[in-house]
């Protein structure tokens, strides 16, 4: 991702190379007016239909709030989105995890990371972090706490985390090299190792099910989740953002 | 036009030009943000129509079981764009295109 944003040089090709592969590609590719007329013809008339669609729909909506409010209680936490996210719906956010790791490990396969030693930043990008990555990371732990009750959680916070990878990596500063290796895998794989852990040993409790939390723990289950997924997601997001495997 | 219908509106006509850029641009990463615009087009058909209808002054009501499966897919959908620019940038390593097709060399 970083070679395809790169603008500084340091890429595999000069900017002239550059614009004449989007230019020949876009000589070569694109459609005739007259053919362009009709696809923009054909979809709108895809899109009077699709509106058509919403607009029969019944209004007073038939769903499932008034269910996820009366259970609300047995779920550890007061947010209706973060109950269904990690509780009424964890199989989901389970196997959501599972395809950012499948991702990763798409990516990584395809090839090596550029590394992020060879960005050379600017005065501005290259200070800023200093001051921004603190803040970041502080501001990722308040949206974890904060999910409980309000608008926020693993999600949100993990991409944060991520974004401070970004940050790091645009300014040219790298992992050290130890934390390449095993490391950097094992951050990726704690989000689901601990949620398929947890979610496999409440399953052990009598009359219980895989991710069926016991209400009087539900709380403190569903937060070292968050924490590990919000981990996992910033590594995995900032990972994805180099490229490929370090 | 109620609220959620006019939300829905908006990204059906999303759908529609992300399709369009889809179909009508060859370069990769543009494709890529096309399936990107689509995507965001059904997140807002869900979270739209997902808010019932409001009581008399009351506040909208929203469903939280389509925010959170709305939640998942965005994050499946990055996962998704970064997978597949992951490839556009070995694609142009290994072939030097950005397109696909038969036609070989620029």
């Amino acid at each position: 991702m970083a070679e395809l944003l790169d603008t500084q040089g340091g890429g595999r090709c000069t900017v002239a190379n550059r614009t004449a592969t989007l230019g020949s590609a876009r000589a070569r590719n694109v459609f005739p007016r007259a053919r362009r007329a009709l696809l923009a013809v054909a979809l709108l008339g895809l899109f009077g239909g699709l509106a058509l669609a919403v607009l029969s729909l019944s209004e007073p909506a038939p769903g499932l709030a008034a269910l996820v409010s009366e259970r609300l209680g047995e779920s550890g936490v007061d947010h209706p989105v973060t109950a269904v996210l990690l509780n009424f719906r964890g199989y989901d956010t389970l196997l959501e995890l599972v395809v950012l790791l499948l991702a990763l490990v798409g990516a990584w396969s395809v090839g090596r990371a550029r590394g992020c030693a060879g960005n050379a930043p600017g005065p501005l990008l290259s200070e800023l972090p200093r001051l921004l990555a603190p803040l970041m990371v502080l501001v990722a732990g308040y949206l974890l706490w904060v999910g409980a009750h309000a608008p926020g959680g693993a999600f949100q916070a993990g991409s944060l985390l991520g974004g401070v990878g970004i940050l790091l990596c645009l300014s040219g500063r790298t992992l050290p090299d130890w934390a390449m290796g095993l490391p950097i895998r094992l951050l990726a794989v704690l989000g689901v190792a601990v949620f398929a852990l947890l979610g496999v040993v409440v399953a052990m409790l009598p009359g219980s099910a895989p991710l069926d939390w016991p209400p009087a723990q539900a709380k403190t289950l569903i937060l070292s989740i968050e924490l590990a997924a919000m981990v996992s997601i910033g590594v995995i997001l900032a990972a994805l953002f180099t490229g490929g495997r370090p | 036009v109620t609220q959620p219908v006019f939300w829905g509106l908006v990204g059906m006509a999303l759908v529609i030009i992300g399709l369009y850029a889809l179909l009508a641009h060859a370069h990769l990463l543009r494709k890529v943000l096309a399936l990107n615009v689509m995507s965001s087009g059904v997140f807002l058909v869900f979270i739209g129509l997902a808010r019932s209808a409001p009581g008399d002054g009351a506040p909208m009501a929203a469903d939280p079981v389509p925010q959170a499966m709305v939640l998942t897919g965005i994050v499946v959908a990055v996962a998704a764009t970064g997978l597949a620019l992951a490839l556009i940038v070995r694609l142009r390593a290994v072939t030097g295109r950005t397109t696909l097709g038969d036609d070989a060399g620029d």
